[in-house]
Formats: structure tokens, sequence, C-alpha cells
């Protein structure tokens, strides 16, 4: 039982316990409206995992959630609240697409020319707000909403501007095919690819039918790196420093103020690295006309949340995340249940799976029940009995 | 002991434990009706667990509670309410922007018909209470207007109005001046003529002497009997609550001033409204001396010591440290000139307490190569070089490298700042309120350092509000009132009445 | 919500007809394959029948293009039997995946609501070619003998609005508002403006026309601008082709207490607070889905065609809410609609044609 409890207080085992308790909760909504929950549990499962092409797809949606879920983290663990996620992301995928489209160098210098305009766009996004908080102390979350609008009007603008609007459509020009990052891109639709593939159909199912790209190494690796940043270096021990206590800081020779335009910036520069990521990774490869905010960055913050504000732990929290939204569209072509019922499953999902301290609620019901088992042994000779041999 | 209706509180064989750690074991409480009862112990000695027990917030895991012979059931803070069982924390949990009767009121509101608030009735009542009892509380007054005193006792009156007859006082003098002691203990003797019970957590062993009729001492986690105040003595207290014995003077040699380390000529600091909170001051402080200076609080102590460290502006003036003017340039530039500051306020400026202890240890220092190459930090090196300081400064529990900072007693975490500070061997050691919150064995081990350091040859600059301890630790005390450092004593030649006075606006004789 | 996506239904729309006008102009492709007759041999043989359609972003629930598509496919399921599911998008990159999925479903068909999708259509048509698709507003653009592209004739219900507006003006001046200039916007022009002279001639009226354009398919400010300018010059009826900046001359409309006319859905239940919009000319994209599925699956209509639909398919119309309209005004707007069935009125969509259609009034 005590070991149990311990467990239960595990951070582990919180995001398990949350994502259970979210299914089950779900399977109530479910059940209630008529359908039949392990039938839509299957089914988005199948959804998401049931064929190669499938877990690709999930791993590729999974990519920019990731790393926006890292930077919400990143962020948030040096106590700063980077809403503007979304914005950042927005911006990312605009600047690529500007120097994708004007820029045609060979590849090797050229992906990472494209990817690195993302990172300063989401960068620059990002330290904007970070300054404005610095230096005259505007809550980052004001600033940041009014710097998604912002990121959002700018893409608009770009794509319906004569230089990169592409005629008779809603989308601006696609950057140069030298700037894409799917893997074995051209390999696969060349003659010899294309004879390679037929004789390995899962791995042709994959690579023809799926934008498959190396975004999600890259976002891994950047997962890593902030966890390291964070934990292991001056950098990080300064940044959370600043987080938890600017006071303190301050008062230790840390400059707040460079700390916290610095943690916004690599923040605002992981979010923008994920829009680049985007726009050389999947198809179409450019922005398209925004009618509401694409949610990259609010997404992210729900990845970051179930991770506990975890860099790494946003790795199976995007994972699980993305599977949710692409399994879930399954539930509805599968079961034909309105994709309302899918979205409030989906919700549910996540709203429990965010609320923190379901496990240690539970760990504190154990121990009142194994206290009140000891309670009784105690008052009924009012002294207290020895502990029970373990 | 027995059950028995003549106590108010009995806690019988109270054991808790934090995972592995024993934070109680077997604790024994028994509070006779109509007296104040003190529970004495160390920092981290389990006081304020015992006492949050009694309150509902923690739950023992073995171990019955007893009210006026009745085992009773404290499940949540509102079981003890119920109970009659009220608590003024250590830290206020007062709205900073209410008024005194909207924070009395809050929680428990008269409402009139249809659930709308009776401000008039509420006030009434409150005024009834003030009265009662004789406080000196202007209901209407916001509380970030009134001073700290008249805080605490807003909070008594809150425990009051909910009908507490067992009052659980968290070491109430710690945040206040020794008139406002004065006071309290003349609140504390009033409340017990009228009926009322109150036990007082503290290390104060004076206040113990003025206040209590019984103590009771904890040493960590064990209890060890209780004492009948008026039969036993400060040192008898202080050896049962250490376990050994504890010298309550300060011993140390003359001291050998040599050059001038802090230089300070009309220095005008104003504070965030504007207003001069030190006026044209003059201080030096020489390398191998304690520099002391008295004061109550508010009299430009914060602001100085800021301006020192160049968190604010100095409107004029300059701080010399070895000959270098250090005024209005930046903390780091400070810290570099061999400056080391301990914080009058842990938990704001000298810890970052959701880190880890390792991590606390280095703050100021973790850029140095010493901990790590380039910008990685070696976490190992963190932590060998903490458990040195845990060793040698006793701080407990030992093992903590890795524990938070904020699970440490608040003893423990003062240790582990002085350690820090310390340990990198400062050419000028401000130290402001280093004692503030310890027990009485830490005091001892923190004027030891003090001294040691100055033994080494740094100057040390000790700011307090304390006048016994500027008196005991410095070579020389200045009087700060108002801005200004009104008087300068070499130790031994000023008594206490002297300063007194000149703290509070007087002349001096 | 709902505003936001009406607001690029819109816009997207009004965007991408204006390739489907220039196909329609150079005649459907009348290539047959046997591809394209797989799916009507499958339906003659009697195997089950399968539709799923992608939404584009705004969900199925848009009130607009993908609510109608789905109210289309549903009444082929009670119709026809036949299965039918969607597949919601939520972000531009779930297009591709959203229809490849509906492919590994075995479906007879798939539509592909919108023309955002249009690329991404094309690329898994290009893909797929045992597979029949068919996009509303997208365009086959690489001759692909599995994909229909469905566009409408927005002139149509814009002439039959044109003479609903010039009935409706007592002060002699009708307005219109575009978004930006375009051939697909000019087609609503042209027709809306053909149908006023329609009525000037039939009810010996002089109403005149003022048409102005947006520069803006989104900003409301600028619509809502315009529309007072243009209430201020006297226009008492008002017609818009600009999507969310026609949002705010439905407002602006409503403010002035002059008339409005809706398009593409029926703006006046979209927004019951305007009580001015007398009408809406709307594109039938549940008719459009029903006719186009049909033919395709039972082998009326072959694959590879980019089609041009309209009140001959009764792809186009009026909106249900007229009780602003007077009887005999709204019946003879009806009537306008079989003249251009029977093919008596051909309704001007490019300026040329508008310009030979008043001289031969």
């Amino acid at each position: 039982m005590k070991q149990f409890e311990k467990f239960l207080r595990s951070r582990f085992a919180a995001a398990l316990l949350a994502v259970l308790v979210g299914f089950i909760v779900s399977a109530i909504v479910l059940a209630i409206a008529g359908y039949n929950p392990i039938q839509a549990f299957a089914a988005l499962f199948k959804g998401a995992f049931g064929r190669p092409k499938y877990v690709a797809n999930t791993i590729i949606k999974a990519t920019p959630i990731l790393l926006t879920g890292v930077s919400v983290a990143f962020a948030f663990k040096t106590g700063l609240f980077n809403i503007g996620a979304e914005g950042q992301y927005i911006v990312g995928t605009v600047l690529a697409t500007i120097v994708g489209v004007k820029l045609n160098l060979p590849m090797p210098v050229q992906i990472p020319v494209v990817l690195l305009s993302g990172i300063v766009g989401g960068a620059a996004l990002g330290s904007f707000v970070g300054w404005l908080k610095a230096k005259f102390g505007i809550h980052e979350v004001i600033t940041s909403i009014m710097c998604n609008w912002i990121a959002f009007y700018l893409c608009n603008y770009v794509v319906m501007s004569d230089t990169f609007h592409k005629p008779n459509s809603s989308s601006a020009l696609a950057v140069n095919p030298s700037s894409y990052t799917m893997i074995l891109g051209t390999w696969k639709k060349s003659a010899a690819g294309k004879e390679f593939l037929a004789g390995v159909p899962w791995l042709r199912e994959v690579l023809l039918k799926t934008d498959l790209n190396a975004g999600f190494i890259i976002a891994i690796i950047v997962a890593i790196l902030a966890s390291i940043v964070l934990t292991r270096t001056k950098l990080g021990y300064e940044l959370r420093a600043v987080g938890f206590n600017r006071d303190a800081a301050r008062f230790s020779g840390i400059s707040v103020e460079r700390n916290i335009v610095l943690s916004m910036l690599i923040s605002g520069g992981i979010c923008g690295l994920a829009g680049a990521l985007s726009i050389t990774g999947t198809s179409p490869h450019t922005i398209t006309l925004l009618a509401a905010m694409e949610s990259y960055g609010f997404n992210g913050m729900s990845v970051a949340f179930i991770a506990a504000c975890s860099p790494l732990g946003c790795i199976p929290s995007s994972i699980l995340f993305s599977a949710l939204i692409y399994g879930g569209m399954s539930v509805q072509q599968v079961m034909g249940a309105p994709s309302d019922i899918i979205n409030i499953m989906i919700g549910t999902i996540v709203f429990v799976t965010a609320l923190p301290g379901i496990a240690p609620l539970l760990a504190d019901m154990v121990a009142k029940k194994r206290r009140a088992e000891e309670n009784v042994r105690v008052s009924k000779d009012g002294t207290p009995l020895p502990e029970k041999e373990a | 002991m027995e059950v028995s209706p003549q106590y108010a509180v009995q806690m019988h064989g109270i054991t808790k434990r934090f995972g592995a750690f024993t934070a109680l074991d077997e604790v024994d409480l028994d509070v006779r009706k109509q007296t104040v009862h003190a529970i004495l112990g160390e920092n981290g000695a389990g006081k304020t667990t015992l006492m949050n027990i009694l309150y509902g917030l923690y739950q023992a895991d073995e171990g019955g509670i007893f009210m006026n012979g009745q085992q009773v059931n404290i499940a949540n803070p509102n079981d003890a309410i119920q109970l009659g069982i009220g608590m003024v924390h250590q830290h206020f949990m007062l709205i900073e922007n209410f008024t005194v009767t909207e924070n009395i009121i809050l929680g428990d509101e008269v409402c009139g018909a249809a659930g709308v608030l009776d401000m008039r009735k509420a006030r009434e009542e409150v005024m009834a209470l003030v009265n009662e009892y004789g406080f000196d509380v202007d209901p209407d007054a916001r509380i970030e207007d009134i001073t700290v005193g008249m805080q605490q006792r807003v909070e008594i009156l809150k425990a009051l109005y909910r009908g507490a007859e067992v009052l659980i006082l968290d070491e109430p003098t710690a945040v206040l001046t020794p008139q406002e002691i004065d006071k309290l203990i003349e609140i504390m003797h009033d409340l017990i003529s009228k009926g009322k019970t109150i036990i007082i957590i503290t290390h104060k062993l004076r206040e113990i002497m003025q206040s209590a009729d019984e103590c009771s001492i904890i040493r960590r986690g064990v209890y060890m009997g209780t004492v009948d105040v008026k039969q036993s003595s400060e040192t008898e207290l202080a050896s049962k609550m250490v376990g050994r014995n504890v010298n309550l003077t300060v011993e140390k040699t003359p001291a050998h001033p040599e050059d001038v380390m802090l230089s300070i000529r009309g220095l005008t600091v104003k504070d965030e409204r504007g207003i001069e909170q030190v006026r044209n001051l003059d201080l030096d402080v020489h390398a191998g001396e304690i520099v002391g200076i008295a004061g109550i609080d508010g009299n430009g102590q914060q602001e100085l010591v800021d301006a020192i460290c160049s968190l604010v502006k100095a409107t004029s003036g300059t701080i010399c440290i070895a000959g270098q003017e250090i005024q209005n340039t930046n903390p780091r530039n400070v810290l570099n000139h061999s400056v080391a500051v301990i914080p009058s306020d842990r938990h704001r400026w000298g810890l970052v307490l959701p880190m880890m202890v390792e991590e606390n240890t280095v703050l100021e220092r973790h850029g140095e190569d010493l901990f790590g190459k380039g910008i990685m930090l070696d976490y190992d090196k963190l932590h060998d070089f903490t458990s040195k300081l845990i060793e040698r400064y006793d701080i407990r529990p030992a093992g903590c490298e890795e524990e938070r900072m904020s699970g440490l007693s608040g003893g423990n975490q003062q240790k582990a700042i002085i350690a820090r500070q310390v340990s990198y061997v400062p050419d000028l050691l401000i130290a402001f309120q280093p004692t503030r919150g310890l027990d009485v064995g830490a005091i001892e081990a923190v004027h030891k350092t003090l001294i040691g350091e100055r033994d080494r040859g740094a100057a040390i600059l000790l700011i307090s509000f304390e006048l016994d301890e500027v008196m005991d630790v410095s070579d020389t005390i200045a009087v700060i009132y108002h801005g200004q450092i009104v008087g300068t004593f070499a130790q031994g030649t000023v008594d206490e009445n002297q300063l007194g006075l000149l703290m509070a606006g007087g002349e001096a004789q | 919500m709902a505003m936001g996506s009406i607001t690029r239904r819109s816009l997207l729309g009004m965007m991408g007809v204006s390739a489907l006008s220039l196909a329609a102009c150079g005649g459907g492709s009348s290539e047959g394959s046997s591809d394209a007759a797989s799916a009507g041999a499958a339906a003659a043989a009697g195997e089950s029948v399968k539709i799923e359609m992608i939404t584009d972003t705004g969900g199925v629930n848009d009130q607009s293009f993908n609510q109608l598509a789905w109210a289309g496919l549903q009444k082929l399921q009670e119709d026809e039997g036949w299965e039918v599911s969607y597949l919601e998008s939520k972000q531009d990159s779930d297009y591709m995946t959203n229809l490849d999925k509906a492919v590994d479903d075995e479906c007879t068909l798939v539509w592909g609501i919108g023309f955002a999708m249009s690329e991404a259509i094309n690329t898994v048509a290009d893909q797929n070619p045992d597979v029949q698709f068919a996009s509303i507003e997208g365009t086959n653009e690489n001759d692909a003998e599995n994909l229909t592209g469905v566009g409408f004739k927005s002139e149509e219900p814009s002439f039959v609005v044109g003479y609903i507006a010039a009935c409706m003006s007592e002060k002699g001046k009708v307005g219109f508002i575009g978004g930006m200039e375009s051939e697909t916007i000019q087609a609503f022009e042209n027709g809306y403006y053909a149908g006023v002279e329609y009525a000037n001639k039939k009810k010996g009226k002089s109403v005149t026309y003022q048409g102005q354009y947006a520069e803006s398919f989104t900003d409301a400010a600028k619509g809502k601008s315009i529309a007072q300018k243009m209430i201020k010059d006297g226009c008492d009826v008002m017609f818009h082709a600009a999507g969310g900046a026609g949002v705010g001359m439905l407002e602006a409309c409503n403010d002035a207490k002059v008339y409005s006319i809706g398009v593409d859905q029926d703006q006046a239940a979209l927004f019951p607070d305007y009580d001015t919009i007398i009408t809406s000319a709307l594109k039938r994209v549940d008719n459009a889905v029903i006719t186009v599925s049909k033919g395709l699956i039972d082998g009326s209509m072959t694959g590879g065609q980019n089609m041009t639909l309209g009140a001959a398919e009764d792809a186009v119309g009026l909106a249900e809410t007229h009780d602003k309209l007077p009887d005999d005004v709204y019946q003879e707007a009806l009537a306008l609609f079989d003249d251009i069935k029977s093919g008596d009125i051909v309704v001007p969509a490019t300026k040329a044609d508008l310009e030979e259609y008043i001289k031969s009034l």
C-alpha cells in the first residue's frame, strides 16, 4: 500500500493516470451520447497507428507541436508564460517561406538558411515580447497575445502581396524544392526510387503517401538540447533562477532583464523553427491565407502542460496529442459519430490530463485510508501501537 | 499524562513522517486551560509541524488529540475552527488592500437577508471585539497602511472573531519591534485573564521567560519534557533545547582594525515614492572590525543596503570599496569587488526556493570555472562543494544537497545563505538581520562565524533590529535614525538606554 | 467562430472560381476513360457505394459550403442508401492526410470541399488513379481522369438579385461592393448589373448602378465605410461579393435601414440581427454534390472535367428567407431562373458579354 502510494506520487504516474482518467471520462461521454467507447478508442488507435503511414503521419503532425510544446515548457521553466507560441510559429512559417521562395541555393546551404530564417523570425517576435517585459514590465501574456495577431495579419499580408501571392489561389508561392526536408525527397520520386519501393510496400506507403521528413528528429534534438540547457548549463541555471525568484537573482548579480529577453528569444526561436520545419517538411510548402489561428502554439501549450513542462516529457506528450487529433478524425469516419463528440472526447482527455495533481489526490486517498485503519488501532487503548511489520 | 478536562489541549503520542523522514516521534503536549504554553525547539525541531497537526493542516500518522478531556478528530482547519482553535501564522494571511474589518470577517461574513453583506453590522461586531480586548486597531484602515504589529493584532482578532478559545501563535515576535513585543506580551496576558488559552511557538528564550507559564521542549522531533517556566532559567531552557550547554554571551577578542574597506560619504537614497530614506549618510567600516548599525526597522537600513548593492540608485554621495567608487553600477560589479551580503529577507533576496540546495549554495558564483568549464554547469562539483558547506555549517537535514531549498526549515535556509556568503571569502561582509528567525544554537553559530570572518581580516557591517545583537557582536556601534547615523560608539562605551533613546530620535546624553 | 469561417469560405470561393470560369469558357473536357467509368460500373454491378467528404478547416458545421455539402451527402444516403461519411480538417496540412485516409477507406468517390484543398486533391488524385475524386471549387489542373472540378455560375443568381434590387429600389440607385477585382468577382458584378438593366427594360424603370471594390475580402470596416458612402450617394439596395468585407456592408445597410442582399449563403438567416437583408444569391452546394455524385456513380458523367454548374442544375438559387420581399417580386425572380434554365436569358459573365447584353436589350 505504501509503495503504491509512493508510486502514485511520482511524476510519471501522474501523467499516466491522468491520461487513463481522461479516457475513462471521455468513454462515459461517448457512452452517454450513444456510441460504443471501446469501438471509438479502437478506431482512434487504428487511425493513429493502424498502418505504417498513419504512424508516419502521427509523427509528422507531432513535429510542430513538439517544438511549440518545448518552447512553452522552456519559457515556463524560466517563469514566463509564452502564450505567443502561435504567433512565433506563424512568423517562422512566413520568414521561411519568404527566404525559401527568394533564395535557391544548393540544398545543403538552402535548408539551414531557410530554417535559420524561421528561427530568427520567431526569436525576434519572442525577444520583442521579452524586451517589453524587461524594459517596461508589461506582462508577456498581454503582449504575446497581441503579437499573435500581428503575426497572423503579417502572414495574410505576405500571402496576398504581389511578390509572393500564387495567382488564383489562397496561398503564397511554394518554397524552392531545394528547401525540402522530406526524407529521400527526390529519390523516392525518381525512377530508381519508385522501382525499389515497389518491392517494399510498407516503405513505399510511408515514403510516397506521406511527407515523412527530418523534422521530428530535429525536434527531438531540440527537446534534448532544451533540457540540457535548462538543467546542465550556467545559462539555464540563470534563466531558472530569474524565473523562480527575480529579486534573489538580481541580488546575486544576475541580469534579470537580459535573461528575460534571452528566455523569450530562445522560446520564440524554437517556435520559429517549428514553423520553418512545417514549410520545408510538409506540403504545400508555403503559407496560406489564415482565417483563424491554426492552433499550433495553443496545442503546444497543451503538450507542455501534459508533460508538466519537461522538455523531454514533451516528446511522448506530443505524440499522444497528435495521435488524439489525427486518430480522432478516424473515429468520425468509422463510427459516424458527429465530430463534436470526437472533439469533446479529445478535449476531455486533454483537460483531465492537464489537470495537475490527480495522482497525488489518489495518493492522499490511499494515505487517508491507511491512516484511518491505523487510527482505529490507536484509539482503542489510547496509546499508539507499534507499526505493522512490513 | 492522563486525559483530563483541566487541559484545554492534549496531544498524545503524535508521530508524523514525511517520506523516510520522521518529523515528530511520539510527541506529547498537555496545555492547561488559561495558561500561556510555549513550545520551544530549534529550527526544524518540529514545533510548527506539531501545531499544523493541531490546526488540521497536517494529519498525524499516529496519536490522538484531546480537547477538554474529549478525543477530537481534526481533519482540516475548519474542524479546528469549529473546536475553537485559532492560529496566527508566522507569515500573515491577510489581504493587503482590504480593510481590517473586511479581513477579519473574510470567510465568515455577516450576511443580511438574501445573502447581502452587512458591512455595518460586521464593523460593529469588530469594534466590539476591539474594545473588549483593548486592541489599538482602526477597523477601517487598509492592511497595507498599518504596521506589522497591528497586522498581527488583526490576525489575532480574526481568530477571536471565529470564537477561538485556544490561540496558536507561530513565532509571533519574529517580525516585531521591541516595543511591539512588549505590547504583544501584554495582550497575551490580557487574553489569558479573559479565559483564553495560548500556545506560542518560539525559540526566543527571553520572551518565554516573560510571557509563558509552562514550556514544552522538542528536540529534533522528540519530546524532551515540560518545565515550569518560573522554576527554570534561560540557560536551562537553552541547553534542553539544543542538547548541550550554550554560551549565551558572545565571546571575542578585541578587534584589530586596519585600512578602511567600506567608505560612504554623503549618501542620499530615495525610495520608489521619491521620499528620502537615507539622508546624507557617512559611514566607515575598516578591515578587521565589526560595525553594527542599531536602529528601528524603517529608518533607512533597507535602502542603505540596497544602495551598497547597487540595487537602487543613490541620489547623491559616494560608496567606496577599498578606495574604488561602486555606487550606481550593478550588483554584479559590487560582488566583483569582493562584497558578500546576507540579505534580511532570505525568501525574497537570498534564495531561489524551488531550486535545489546545491544550486542555491552557488548562486552568484555559478559562473566561475570552479563549477564547470565554459557554458556547462558541473553538478558533481556543485554537490561536492555543497556537501562541504553542509557539514561545516551543520545545515540540516544532512544529505540535503538535492532537496529543494523550500524543504529546509527557516533556520537552515539562513545557515545555507551564510555558508554561501562566507564561502566567497569576502573583503566586506554585510550581514542584514543575519539571525532573524534563528534559535539560540544557530544564533551562536552565526555570531561565531561573523567574528571568525572579522579575525580573518574582513570588514563586517552588521545591521540588526535586535539591539542586544548589535551590542554583543559589534566592535563599533552606529545608530541609524531617519536615514542618518546619529551616533557612533566603541563597544562598551554606551548602554542600552542611551542607544534606545538615539534609535527613537532622542538626543544622546 | 461562425464569422471567421464564413469570411473564409466566401473569400476562398470567390478567388477560386476564376480559374473555373476560364475552364468553363473553354468547355468541359469530354474525354472519357476506363478509370472514370469504373465508378459507374461499380454502381451498376450493385456493389455498395461509399462516399466520403473532406471538409476544409471551417469544419462540418461551418454554416457554409461544408455543411451544405454534408447535407447533400446525407440526402444521398437517405435516397440512394449509399454509405456516406466525412473527415474534418483542422489545419491546412490535414488535407493530404485526410484525403489519403478516405482513399484507405475504399471509397467509391471522395469529395474535397473548398478551393483551399485544390492542390492537395490534385496530388492525391494523381497518386490514386483508381479512386474518383470531386472538388467543390477546386480545379482539375493536370487533366487527371479521376478528378472532377465543380464550380458555380455565380453570375446567374447575381442576375436575379440584380433584378430584385432594381425592383426594390425607391430612390433609383443600387450598389455593389466587390472584394478584390478578379474575373470571379466580375462575374457577380456583371450578372448583377445585367439584372438591373433587365429590370429597367422590363419595368420601364431607370435604376442606376454603382459598384466599387473593397480591395479586401476580410476588412469589414472598409466594406462598411464604402457602403456608407454609397448609401449617402443615394443607393438604397446593396449587394456584395466581398466575403468579410461584405459583412461590413450588411452592417452599414442595417444601420441606415436600407435593403441589402447577401451572397453564397442565406445571410438573412446567418445574421438574424440585420433585418434589412431581403434575399441572398445562393450557391447550392448540396444540389451540386448530389448531381455530380449521382452522375459520376451512375456513369452519366465522366471524371476528369471541370464543370461550372448553374440554374440548369439547380446549383444556384435564391435564399429561403424572403419574408421582406413582396410576393410578386419573389415570384418574378423565381421565374427568371426558369428563363435562365430554358436559355431564354443568357447571363453575361464577362465585361464584354455584359456590354453585348445591354445592347441587345
